[in-house]
């Protein structure tokens, strides 16, 4: 008893030793946690003062009050954010573009709520608001004015291609890692060829050739613009990469629940789509939601075989006139963009991972 | 026939023949419409072009260059510019990542919440475009008469300029070739098992090699060094220009450190990985034996933290190689953009698609048999990093 108090006496009281003890254990300790603790603070203080407390905001604000104030020039995106959200879009037509993304977004968000994930809701999902999309974008119907794919850009034409690559890529990568894991080795083999050619290129190798080369190959009445066949490159990439996944996933099946399924009779499509499938979806789950995050952010890469997307559009949106010297706050602007994409899909992934661990426990 | 059909051999063979019937169908439809194609257009197929020369030059070569050269000799120069840029870029992400890492396994929370930031915000943002930033940042610096000197740095919108050695270029290449071998060779010595003494009492003679590489460097150095001019040849402001030291470019520059950067976040993460497969089993045995925090740290928990995360590195590596083809978006003349400007000039879209296509098969290849090798070596019997 008498040790206890003489201990608590000469102790700090409660809160302030506990911070000791998780900061300061010993000198060298205490010398990272200060370092740390300046480097954050700077951080954020550089941060705050440039992006906030002296930059200019305001659609008004010139190339002269940015350089004057020393902060970020917001002003740059207040002028420009038309052509970094819609690229070339005709100007009238451009609320066409906005809707257009809005319906992707949401149809992104309805495929993460766990109600939606059987096969059909999805494909429902999916098809209807790429429908929409393309009849907004595109119009020629309904009185909307007609919208060449040339024209598309910005923000808009980045998440048609993200949504194209994935519909392209995901049942595709089903398929061949079907085939793959297929007992015929002539089929098996090639499939794996196939996936590991295209693994082992880069994916700018692959726009590039589907942009540049595959026209020669194709017969004329396969002959369509050059952005579906990128996008149909780019889905073969994700598919060669997601068929990978899957495969991992499918090896996680235990072994009896195949020959069990077997044993009863049951044919190869039920027990591929009703016993291996959905369970290998679950173990593949993370990865799959990772390979998504991947690629969004690859779709930045068509800019090199010519199209108008975000990151070009924020190129011209700076690179013309007076703003010439505001890249940092376009290129800031773009980043912030793929970056809630990005953040809250891996967040999501982080999110599922725990609540998979939790149900399987 | 109904029947046939139904024999599970006989639906197998006509399976596998359709598969391989689909298949022959497509590349010799596609390989007929391109010959086709491209003879319409005057293009002589076969790989006798190879040994035309290019006319017109690259802006970055480590060998010599010039229009004059054949298209071979334009491929190895862009597999040479893809490799130099992509083993640098490696070292610098891996020396990121390695720290970023550490950060991120530390105790303290604020060191950890350090390397989440950096990791967090580097790799949700595409590489390209942090390629474009660093790019447009050396660009947009003042100009060589204003250039900022920071330490033996000289950095203007022409490039950073660096402090290079007055050597002829043979003697570099020898030298560079020495010094990695003098820093190898006794890494390879301490662990290998093929000499007949064991890996405990080799010290003197790892010692030994280091040392001798590292004079043999040097004697290099100073043997070819251009007579008459000091060794060091620092960068000087010299009128509108920048005068002596080594020029790299901003291409070069941007490319460097957006890879490093890029690669350090998602190699920080597999280092991260790697310690969290340390079974705590380990880390608590070393402790009971009385290892101070170092030694448990070097002894104990980074050699198995390596081997763990090896696997998953060698991916990495093989990803940020293919990395450096975005050299095309800021015109740096790596293998992918020399084969992209050969297709534009000459034509010869199969072949020289064909060559990319074995160049980037080639170093895939080799990294992950290099890999492998190591894996090998170092590869623990029994099951160590289970519990």
């Amino acid at each position: 008893m008498n040790t206890l108090a003489n201990s608590a006496a000469v102790a700090p009281p409660g809160r302030i030793r506990m911070l000791r003890k998780r900061y300061f254990p010993t000198p060298l300790q205490g010398l990272v946690s200060v370092v740390s603790a300046g480097l954050l603070a700077l951080i954020l203080w550089k941060l705050l003062n440039w992006a906030f407390l002296s930059a200019v905001f305001g659609a008004d604000g010139s190339a002269a009050d940015c350089r004057a104030a020393g902060g970020a020039c917001w002003s740059v995106i207040a002028n420009r954010w038309r052509i970094i959200f819609f690229g070339l879009y005709p100007y009238a037509e451009q609320w066409r573009s906005a809707l257009a993304c809005v319906a992707v977004v949401a149809m992104i968000v309805l495929s993460c709520i766990p109600s939606f994930w059987r096969p059909w809701r999805l494909a429902a999902v999916w098809i209807v608001g790429t429908a929409i999309y393309y009849i907004l974008m595109k119009g020629g119907v309904l009185g909307l004015r007609y919208v060449g794919e040339e024209q598309w850009g910005g923000l808009a034409l980045t998440l048609f291609i993200f949504v194209a690559t994935c519909l392209i890529g995901f049942p595709l990568s089903i398929v061949l890692a079907l085939l793959r894991r297929s007992n015929l080795p002539v089929i098996s083999r090639g499939t794996g060829l196939l996936i590991d050619a295209v693994r082992s290129l880069p994916l700018l190798a692959i726009l590039f050739a589907f942009a540049v080369v595959v026209p020669f190959m194709l017969p004329g009445w396969l002959q369509t613009g050059k952005l579906y066949r990128v996008v149909f490159g780019a889905g073969l990439f994700f598919a060669a990469y997601q068929a990978e996944i899957i495969r991992g996933g499918l090896q996680g099946v235990p072994r009896g629940q195949e020959e069990a399924a077997m044993a009863l009779g049951i044919g190869y499509w039920h027990r591929v789509g009703k016993i291996l499938l959905p369970q290998a979806m679950r173990n593949a789950l993370p990865a799959t939601i990772n390979q998504f995050v991947i690629g969004f952010k690859e779709t930045s890469l068509v800019i090199v075989v010519g199209f108008f997307e975000i990151l070009a559009s924020g190129n011209a949106a700076y690179g013309t006139g007076e703003w010439t010297f505001a890249y940092r706050e376009v290129y800031a602007f773009i980043a912030l963009i793929y970056f809630v994409f990005t953040y809250s899909l891996s967040r999501y992934g982080a999110y599922l991972e725990r609540r998979m661990a939790i149900s399987s426990r | 026939m109904v029947s046939l059909l139904r024999q599970q051999k006989v639906r197998n063979i006509l399976l596998q023949a359709l598969f391989v019937g689909i298949v022959l169908l497509v590349v010799i439809g596609g390989w007929r419409n391109a010959q086709h194609a491209l003879s319409a257009q005057n293009v002589v197929s076969g790989f006798g072009f190879l040994h035309k020369s290019t006319g017109w030059d690259v802006n970055f070569s480590l060998l010599p260059a010039s229009p004059n050269d054949p298209y071979w000799w334009f491929f190895v120069i862009g597999i040479v510019n893809t490799l130099f840029l992509g083993v640098l870029g490696l070292m610098l992400a891996t020396f990121i990542g390695g720290l970023v890492g550490l950060s991120r396994t530390s105790s303290n929370d604020l060191l950890q919440l350090l390397g989440r930031i950096y990791v967090d915000f580097f790799r949700n943002i595409p590489l390209i475009l942090q390629v474009f930033f660093w790019y447009s940042l050396v660009t947009n610096l003042p100009s060589p008469r204003n250039a900022i000197e920071f330490g033996p740095l000289t950095m203007s919108n022409r490039g950073v300029y660096m402090p290079a050695l007055n050597v002829g270029g043979w003697y570099m290449f020898a030298a560079t070739v020495t010094l990695l071998l003098a820093l190898v060779l006794p890494l390879w010595l301490r662990t290998t098992r093929r000499l007949a003494s064991p890996p405990e009492q080799r010290g003197a003679l790892v010692r030994g090699v280091l040392a001798g590489g590292l004079l043999l460097t040097a004697a290099i150095l100073l043997l070819g060094r251009t007579p008459g001019v000091a060794l060091i040849d620092p960068p000087q402001l010299q009128g509108l220009n920048v005068r002596g030291g080594l020029r790299v470019s901003p291409e070069f520059t941007a490319l460097l450190v957006a890879i490093g950067i890029y690669g350090g976040a998602y190699i920080g993460e597999i280092v991260r990985g790697g310690f969290k497969a340390v079974g705590k089993g380990q880390t608590e045995a070393a402790h009971s034996l009385g290892l101070s925090p170092w030694q448990s740290f070097s002894r104990i928990r980074l050699p198995l933290a390596l081997r763990a995360m090896l696997p998953i590195l060698a991916n990495q590596y093989i990803w940020l190689i293919k990395a450096t083809t975005l050299g095309i978006a800021v015109g740096f003349t790596d293998f992918f953009m020399i084969v992209a400007v050969t297709i534009n000039q000459s034509g010869q879209t199969l072949e020289a698609i064909g060559i990319l296509m074995a160049g980037f098969l080639a170093i895939n290849l080799s990294i992950a048999a290099i890999f492998n090798r190591i894996n090998r070596a170092i590869a623990l019997k029994g099951n160590q990093l289970r519990s």
